[in-house]
């Protein structure tokens, strides 16, 4: 069997945590990397996950990463849950954008979804903190709070966020999502979590793609940072200064 | 939410005496095959595992953690996992084990708004052996994770 | 010698007092159903939308708010500067202030997605939410200004009421800066990020408030049969005049500055003139009726001394505010968002091309009304039921520098 393909700086971070997490779960671990941060350890700051999206591969027909998200998270797609919102009030957790330059003609395409900020807009406005970020980065809303007021739909600068119209049933368990409040990508944080990478990513990779990568943008030795070193990658909006953990080359 | 789960609380307890005359009535919090009980003492949990739930769900939420024996995922693979005829009780419904409690006791819950209210993969099967916590459905056969490591795999992204 | 002013309730036997009651109480009642309609399916029986995020609640919700806080204005002058004339409408000035801020809030709490969470609403705050902070000033306003209200009518502690009347202006300038705030702080979206939205609020806010004021007054007095001096009613509309003046000043900086910076001319064309029924509420709403026509109703010397035409000017004034929050709350949300400076958006799943569409329902609209007739109602209800105003408002009764008119 190959070597496990885990981002080796993700080893050594975790890999102190390891030994305890075998001994807490023995049971779970057998089956899983035994890399992952362990169930009961907070997630940490010194991790910053991120994604980078190379346009030019990042194919104009191809929407693979948005079904792939709408599988795993339970949103939309032929079977969605919202059957009485109209198409302006059904959520979009990710969505195909395509570009084209006014001066050359150039097209290109891109996945949209949450930038998962640094300093992040809808945070800085909600009035109750339902929205937030994690310590590793990853920005949510914490639904059990949020009173729908969707200031922070307002404030944010990529329309990244969706509120919820209407009730709904059949959500998945590790995606809960429901009438009157606001929702956006996660990062897929349940397979965050548990060492995995984010629905989207993996599709456009099976898909044989390779236009989007994951992982800590803090390690200097992650795949996804030596990228970002040789090939750079560019915020959308930069000029807002939010420091986005989703990173675009080409554009 | 504090008032709703004081009230919960106080309909439970309230509900006791009433257990004599009309045991048929009573709510049902059945346990999978196997099991004689669950994560706390019946009585601890009559009174607190609304406290469990919400201690959790904000360490979930905002930590990350994400152990699962107070976790109301768990609860639900549990208690409400789908019958021998492969049915699985929904929310509405005086079978399901949240129900037909809160529905004896009279209080509301709104969980349900938005988690899901039955195991993701309703073929899930208790595991019959005891001590083998946590029981993760997604974990012991992860689809995902294998995928992941299929395609990362063939893709040569390995070190 | 100052003359000792008498305050009385209103009797409110009358027919017309009842049937005033019962218009007010439908709409009050309609809006409330329209709540519990929306509610109980959720937001997809409105217009309102993942693009239109805000819409006809707020546009009625943001201009009661703001309202509120200019109605307040008739009570800050007499306390704050000390001007004799206005003290006897304090006390309506400050029910007025605080009846609409209500309804205003009223219509946002029930647009919520979660009205039933309002209490965690009040117990979670995020320090850094600026919509937060206009929670706890909107906390605030009632306490003060019900302070304020309890010094004046008590005579006990009238000697006090100079100093609730000082916090009343502060407190609330304080709030229609951070209710305008709450746009300008929309750093993401080019309709609303400017700095002189906080103070446009405000200057806003005197002219809506004021408007609501003299009608009330009017229709009080006329109703009640008493007489109200022209003395006081000129000195009002033409305070009116002043602040529409005002207001119309601070939205051609608005948009003055707008068009300096090259970043916000594409918004601007489209408010100014590509914006279609955003344009047109501009011009014709805005402008025209909010701002030009009560402008000359209230300044020309055949309609100046109309109480019906200084009326209709308020009304206009009125309906010119709606038409300015809808054209900065909606119209800021209609035009797209501009992410990729140089480029165009050609396909997109999630409408991010082109103006966005909104079409209110009649849940959302009544919603509104009902706020805006909640926050009516209240004033027939509370004159009954307390002394606010004084018993005869003739020029000579109040103004002790009162000479017949030449
Ligand atoms: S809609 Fe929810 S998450 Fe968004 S600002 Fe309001 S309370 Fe916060």
């Amino acid at each position: 069997m190959k070597q496990l393909p885990t981002d080796p700086s993700r080893r050594n971070f975790l890999g102190k945590t390891a030994a305890a997490g075998l001994l807490i779960a023995p049971g779970v671990l057998l089956h899983q990397v035994a890399q992952a941060r362990p169930a009961d350890e907070a997630a940490s700051s010194k991790v910053r996950w991120g994604m980078l999206v190379d346009t030019n591969t990042c194919s104009k027909g191809c929407d693979a990463c948005v079904t792939a998200c709408q599988t795993e998270n339970g949103w939309g797609g032929e079977h969605s849950n919202e059957v009485k919102s109209s198409p302006e009030q059904q959520s979009q957790w990710i969505r195909k954008v395509t570009l084209r330059d006014k001066q050359n003609g150039h097209e290109q395409s891109l996945p949209l979804m949450c930038q998962h900020c640094e300093t992040p807009p809808c945070v800085d406005v909600c009035p109750t903190g339902a929205s937030m970020k994690r310590a590793d980065g990853i920005v949510l809303v914490d639904k059990h709070i949020c009173i729908g007021c969707r200031y922070c739909m307002m404030a944010c600068p990529y329309k990244a966020r969706s509120f919820v119209h209407e009730e709904l049933h059949d959500q998945k368990p590790y995606a809960p999502r429901g009438k009157g409040t606001v929702e956006s990508c996660t990062m897929c944080v349940h397979r965050v979590d548990k060492d995995g990478t984010p629905a989207c990513v993996e599709a456009c990779n099976k898909a044989g793609h390779q236009a989007m990568w994951f992982g800590d943008l803090n390690n200097p030795n992650s795949d996804i940072s030596k990228r970002l070193k040789e090939y750079g990658g560019n915020q959308i909006r930069a000029d807002l200064g939010l420091n986005t953990g989703v990173r675009y080359q080409g554009l | 939410m504090m008032r709703t789960l004081t009230l919960m609380a106080v309909g439970l307890l309230l509900a006791l005496p009433l257990t004599i005359q009309a045991s048929d009535l009573l709510p049902k919090v059945p346990l999978p095959a196997g099991k004689d009980k669950c994560v706390e003492p019946t009585d601890v949990m009559r009174r607190e595992h609304m406290h469990f739930i919400l201690h959790q769900r904000d360490e979930t939420m905002h930590k990350g953690i994400r152990t699962t024996k107070h976790s109301l995922k768990e609860c639900i693979n549990c208690h409400n996992a789908p019958r021998e005829d492969g049915k699985v009780a929904h929310i509405e419904s005086k079978d399901h084990f949240c129900n037909s409690c809160h529905s004896y006791a009279a209080v509301t819950i709104d969980c349900f708004q938005c988690h899901a209210d039955k195991p993701e993969n309703t073929n899930y099967r208790h595991s019959l052996v005891e001590n083998t916590l946590p029981h993760h459905p997604e974990m012991s056969g992860s689809a995902l994770t294998k995928d992941t490591l299929n395609v990362l795999a063939t893709k040569g992204d390995a070190k | 010698m100052k003359k000792k002013i008498t305050y009385t309730e209103i009797e409110g036997r009358s027919l017309g007092y009842y049937a005033l009651l019962v218009v007010l109480g439908a709409l009050v009642l309609l809006g409330a159903g329209a709540a519990l309609y929306m509610e109980h399916n959720g937001h997809y029986v409105t217009g309102m939308s993942n693009q239109i995020v805000w819409g006809m609640p707020h546009v009625f919700a943001v201009f009661l708010i703001v309202a509120a806080s200019g109605a307040l204005n008739v009570a800050s002058i007499s306390s704050v500067f000390a001007k004799t004339a206005y003290k006897p409408m304090a006390p309506l000035s400050a029910l007025l202030a605080i009846s609409l801020l209500l309804g205003g809030l009223v219509i946002l709490v029930l647009d919520l997605g979660h009205p039933d969470r309002l209490i965690v609403a009040m117990t979670f705050y995020n320090f850094k939410s600026i919509f937060a902070w206009n929670m706890i000033l909107y906390n605030g306003f009632f306490v003060i200004v019900g302070v304020y209200l309890w010094f004046m009518l008590d005579r006990t502690m009238a000697n006090y009421s100079k100093y609730a009347g000082f916090a009343a202006f502060f407190w609330r300038l304080t709030l229609t800066t951070g209710t305008g705030s709450i746009f300008g702080f929309i750093v993401a979206r080019q309709g609303f990020d400017s700095a002189i939205m906080a103070p446009m609020f405000v200057v806003m806010s005197f002219a809506y408030g004021l408007a609501i004021f003299l009608l009330v007054l009017m229709a009080t007095y006329s109703w009640r049969g008493a007489e109200l001096g022209d003395g006081t009613v000129r000195r009002l509309k033409n305070l009116l005049g002043v602040f529409i003046a005002g207001a119309m000043y601070f939205v051609v900086v608005f948009h003055l500055t707008n068009l300096y910076m090259t970043k916000h001319h594409g918004v601007e064309a489209f408010t100014l003139r590509d914006g279609g029924i955003y344009t047109q509420l501009f011009w014709y709403g805005e402008i025209l009726v909010g701002g030009v026509l009560p402008l000359i109703l209230l300044y020309l010397p055949v309609t100046g001394k109309s109480r019906i035409a200084i009326s209709f000017a308020s009304i206009l004034v009125i309906l010119g505010g709606l038409a300015q929050m809808y054209v900065t709350i909606v119209g800021g949300q209609a035009y797209p968002l501009e992410m990729f400076p140089g480029k165009e958006i050609i396909a997109s799943s999630f409408f991010d091309a082109g103006v966005k569409s909104y079409t209110p329902t009649l849940a959302e609209a009544l919603l509104g009304i009902g706020g805006f007739a909640m926050a009516l109602i209240m004033i027939p209800l509370a004159l009954r039921i307390l002394r606010f105003i004084p018993v005869s408002m003739a020029d000579a009764e109040i103004d002790p520098h009162y000479r017949e008119a030449k």
